[in-house]
């Protein structure tokens, strides 16, 4: 589903060049479940960046279900985004100004070609999934962050992606809200058959993972 | 790029973005009404006195002339009434009108009136129609304010000159006339049979002579005027059409109006910078959204039509705001403008204006809103992961510079399209260019100094304070930017006025006169001289005046002058008038020697020909200089002179000033009338006296100065009050920026203050540090602005109203001071959020 090749991350920082990745390679096949760990400043969310086709690197190339992200313009990963990726990021990103339903909406709506019959249902659909059926028409405001967390989740399967990237997605909650978000996200992603990408390091949750990717002062570790 | 979902998202967002941008709208709103009220009102005016342009003159045609009219003119007029149309002749003077019943006496203008003049409109009166009735022996109609003064009414008796008159009704308004007019010269109406009575029009007074035809309407008139044109030149009798009058009052309110509507224009123009500044912070808020929905999928263009929308939305519902305001300004403008309207202004929808208005408001806010809301379209999805290492690489693209030289043009736009004339929309183009680049580079220059010179010494709080003046998103730019440019505008409008009050304004030492008596005959001087000095005032010098006219310039005769069409020649002005000279040994405080020398060290001339003494500015018009001849004819006797010596005058100043004085003992013996000043302290002697002199010399004027300087006074005030009532749209304006621009990072402000509470300081050390912040702010502002107020404000006084500059430096600091107390008053007010609440409560606040 995923492969990196040679991958290489230069930022100039206050001038200078700084090089946060170097000689990356790994794949991920379809409906893998995979962990990148490491220590803080390691790269991991730079690498992230890259695999979701955020960013683009300075050097090697990085493949999206068979597509070339580089070779792609910016409106085309915008399209491959809408349709087959979804994101849960460590502070939510929950719009402020949009219920927790219409959250859930944006991706759908934003998807190409696609109809808007069934969207709302959908939505509610996922959002009762998660638990928080009872409170869609609350702002993010309103919610703790275990409940922004799980609305992030049903806004990130909305579209039914294939790929999910995950960027500490427990990293500003508790140990056992967490621990419910890492069910659900788990649950959530057999049953959708998703492919799931993740960052973190809680050492726990790497081990819920299939694969664990260890990542050092910007390279693998074996 | 997905229709309904913009439209969707844009309608979702719109609920917060309309609280936190729509107030700032209101400057914009407020800039829109302002150039819609004064705009409609300009055409409103343009269209009364379009409507009522007959009656402006009250007939179809009318000849003026200094001198009284000549038999050939006379003849015109004769078998022009004969053949059936009516001519009407008004004689003016000004003479003194002593009030019998209350002795009180004051300075008018005589208008003795015969025939039905006028032709179209009517002059009020009250009681009403007393007009009619005026002919039915000797009886006067005085202007109301007159009446006031000389405190008398209808019934009693006013002595003008030798005769006395029956007040028979007060006047209240002549159509075409002015309040303000009314004020310099009151007018008497009598009936011209009673003029000689009065024996007033002696030796040496000053009269105009005008005829009133009524004609077939306008082509008649010009007509008229082209078969006698020659006749009436060589009689140098003026002449005046309904269309001439029309235009004259059309272009000076055009040009008036205009310039008022440069000042809305500036409202407009802080609204733009006030749209600006909170769409700043807007994008700056919205920078995480614009992130993730990128990420979720959506593309740049999608992102950026999603707050295009809203700006455009409330571009358009703010400038319809300033719409609906400006056409309830504009119903109040007739009343606010009364004292300065010649005719009835009658408000009306003028749908070119209201468009006009709607679409520059909508077309300014969006395009100043564009310039921060650009900056959506550089941010990349990546951001919602982390924020870039710095911020400032993100890439900017070409669509900001074009932005920027859109808003720059349309800038120059306005001002051209509202200004008087072209030239000085270029100059308020130039001037706010040079002020807004002036006031950026003095906020750039302190945040350079204060690092440079950081006061290491300075208490805790001074040092946080300062220091906020140049951390990263710090609000000095915009700041300075908006305090200095409202001290800018307030300030350079309060210096002209301040100027413009002190030139005219009258010394009222006791060793300056406050009274002038004039139109003294010779054979008067001695008990004129005697009556002052029994009351026990001191009598000034008795200033002599020769009536004269310019016969000939180096030999050449002025008919031959005034022939000459080829190449450059004297003014018609210049050469025809009716000059009146003095003769005397000294250079008076007034004015100052520019070339030549005064009569001791001048060249000797031979016998026979006269030295004189001429000012610039007539020397300049008459094309004549040092050396140069001029014939006078005094009275039917040619006098030869030669000009010695170019004197400046200072006009300004209540003495009598002479574009030409002769050297003592050449002019002695011509005829010559006098006049006098003396200072009265006290008002009541300053009556008594008048009345004293002119109950035995009936034909002499006597001006109180004071009652002059108060007349100027409320001239100024009414102008100055037009300029204030449109400057206030810009102040409000202002404020409204101002509270934005600090508001801006009030978000950081709040933040900050909250840490440093965390972290153990007191409520009272917060303040403190927010004072010096705003103190200084407000303080560089507040100077730099109140430095480009002086120098506008100089090259206002100087180059467009000619006189000499004085710093009013006491107001000028006030008006200083009150931007700095503004400034901290509305930082501290938008702060004492953070200053009052628990600090939990509001971190959690911001942690959205």
């Amino acid at each position: 589903m995923i492969v990196a090749e040679n991958l290489e991350q230069t930022y100039l920082s206050g001038g200078r060049p700084l090089t946060v990745l170097k000689d990356i390679n790994l794949s991920v096949e379809p409906e893998g479940f995979v962990a990148i760990v490491g220590p803080s400043g390691s790269g991991k969310t730079t690498l992230l960046g890259l695999l979701a086709g955020l960013d683009q690197p300075s050097s090697g190339r990085v493949l999206l279900d068979g597509t070339d992200l580089g070779a792609l313009t910016e409106d085309e990963r915008a399209r491959l985004r809408a349709d087959k990726v979804g994101f849960v990021f460590q502070t939510f990103q929950l719009i402020p100004t949009l219920t927790a339903l219409e959250n859930v909406l944006v991706p759908i709506e934003l998807r190409p070609g696609a109809s808007h019959d069934g969207a709302e249902q959908r939505a509610r659909d996922l959002l009762a999934r998660v638990g928080l059926g009872e409170r869609t028409h609350h702002y993010p405001a309103q919610l703790s962050g275990g409940e922004q967390q799980r609305v992030a989740l049903a806004r990130a399967f909305a579209n039914a992606p294939k790929v999910l990237f995950a960027d500490e997605p427990t990293g500003n909650l508790d140990g056992a809200t967490g621990h419910a978000v890492i069910d659900l996200l788990v649950a959530l992603n057999e049953e959708e058959r998703t492919t799931l990408v993740l960052v973190t390091h809680d050492q726990e949750l790497a081990e819920r993972a299939r694969t664990v990717v260890r990542l050092s002062g910007g390279t693998l570790v074996p | 790029m997905k229709r309904s979902f913009v439209l969707s998202m844009a309608r979702r967002e719109g609920r917060s973005s309309w609280k936190r941008v729509g107030f700032y709208m209101g400057s914009v709103t407020l800039g829109v009404a302002a150039l819609v009220a004064i705009n409609s009102f300009r055409l409103d005016v343009t269209s009364a006195i379009h409507r009522e342009a007959r009656a402006l003159l009250g007939a179809d045609l009318r000849l003026a002339s200094r001198r009284a009219f000549p038999d050939s003119v006379r003849a015109v007029l004769d078998s022009v009434s004969a053949a059936g149309a009516p001519v009407s002749y008004v004689t003016s003077f000004s003479s003194m009108a002593l009030a019998r019943r209350t002795g009180r006496t004051r300075l008018v203008e005589v208008r003795a009136l015969s025939g039905g003049y006028p032709y179209y409109g009517t002059i009020e009166t009250e009681p009403a129609g007393s007009w009619s009735e005026m002919s039915g022996g000797p009886r006067a109609l005085v202007d109301r304010a007159v009446l006031v003064y000389l405190g008398i009414g209808v019934g009693d008796t006013v002595r003008l000159g030798e005769a006395d008159f029956v007040v028979h009704g007060s006047i209240i308004r002549v159509p075409g006339e002015t309040d303000i007019g009314a004020s310099i010269r009151p007018r008497v109406y009598i009936p011209g049979a009673c003029l000689e009575q009065t024996g007033l029009l002696q030796f040496g007074s000053l009269a105009r002579y005008r005829a009133y035809l009524q004609l077939e309407g306008l082509e008649e008139a010009e007509a008229f005027v082209e078969r006698y044109d020659e006749l009436l030149a060589a009689s140098e009798v003026g002449h005046e059409t309904v269309a001439e009058r029309e235009e004259d009052y059309a272009s000076s309110f055009d040009a008036f109006t205009r310039f008022l509507g440069l000042i809305g224009l500036t409202a407009l123009l802080l609204g733009a910078l006030g749209v600006a500044s909170a769409v700043h912070v807007f994008v700056k808020r919205k920078l995480d959204t614009v992130a993730v929905l990128r990420c979720l999928g959506a593309t740049q263009r999608t992102v950026f039509s999603v707050y295009l929308l809203q700006a455009v939305l409330l571009a358009l519902t703010g400038s319809a705001a300033g719409v609906l305001l400006g056409l309830g300004v504009q119903a109040l403008l007739p009343g606010v403008l009364a004292d300065l309207l010649p005719a009835d202004v009658r408000p009306v929808l003028h749908p070119l204006v209201i468009l006009v208005g709607l679409g520059v408001g909508a077309w300014v806010a969006l395009i100043f809103g564009l310039l921060p809301l650009l900056e959506v379209r550089d941010v990349t999805p990546l951001e919602a992961l982390r924020r870039p290492f710095d911020a400032d690489t993100r890439k900017r693209g070409r669509a900001r510079w074009l932005a920027l030289a859109a808003a720059a043009a349309t800038v120059l736009v306005l001002c051209l399209a509202q200004a008087p004339v072209p030239l000085a929309g270029l100059a308020f183009a130039g001037a706010i260019a040079v002020t807004a680049g002036l006031l950026g580079g003095v906020a750039w220059g302190l945040t350079r100094l204060v690092r440079r010179f950081f006061p290491r010494n300075a208490p805790f709080v001074v040092r946080q304070g300062i220091a906020n003046l140049y951390r990263p998103h710090n609000q000095t730019l915009a700041v300075v930017l908006t305090v200095g440019f409202g001290v800018f505008v307030l300030g350079s409008m309060h210096i002209v006025q301040k100027n413009l009050l002190e030139q005219l304004a009258f010394d009222s030492r006791p060793d300056r006169p406050n009274l002038a008596v004039f139109d003294i005959q010779q054979d008067q001087v001695d008990g004129v001289a005697r009556i002052i000095a029994e009351r026990g005032h001191t009598v000034g010098e008795l200033v002599p005046l020769v009536p004269a006219r310019v016969a000939a310039l180096n030999g050449r005769p002025v008919s031959e002058l005034l022939a000459d069409t080829a190449g450059p020649r004297p003014a018609r002005w210049a050469l025809r008038r009716e000059y009146r000279n003095t003769y005397r040994d000294t250079v008076v405080s007034s004015e100052e020697l520019l070339a030549g020398a005064w009569w001791d060290d001048a060249p000797q001339v031979e016998a026979g020909v006269a030295r004189v003494s001429i000012e610039e500015g007539v020397a300049t018009e008459l094309r004549v200089g040092l050396g140069d001849r001029i014939t006078w004819d005094v009275q039917g006797v040619r006098i030869e002179s030669e000009i010695v010596s170019l004197r400046r005058v200072n006009w300004a100043r209540f003495e009598p000033n002479f574009f030409v004085v002769f050297e003592p003992g050449t002019l002695d013996q011509a005829p010559q009338i006098f006049v006098t000043l003396t200072n009265v302290p006290d008002e009541l002697e300053r009556t008594e006296l008048q009345r004293a002199i002119v109950e035995p010399y009936p034909n002499i004027s006597a001006m109180d100065l004071s009652l002059l300087q108060e007349t100027i006074d409320t001239i100024i005030g009414s102008i100055a009050l037009a300029i204030r009532f449109m400057a206030l749209f810009a102040i409000a304006s202002g404020l409204i920026v101002l509270v934005g621009a600090i508001a801006t990072s009030r978000f950081q402000r709040v933040r900050e203050s909250v840490l440093l509470k965390t972290l153990g300081g007191r409520a009272r050390q917060v303040r403190r540090v927010l004072t010096t912040e705003y103190l200084a702010l407000g303080l560089l502002a507040a100077l730099t602005g109140c430095v480009l107020a002086g120098v506008a404000g100089w090259a206002l006084v100087r180059f467009l109203f000619e006189m000499t500059f004085r710093l009013p430096l006491l107001p000028l600091a006030g008006v200083g001071l009150l931007a700095v107390a503004a400034t901290l008053f509305v930082g501290l007010i938008t702060s004492r959020d953070a200053l009052a609440r628990p600090p939990l409560a509001v971190l959690r606040e911001i942690a959205e």
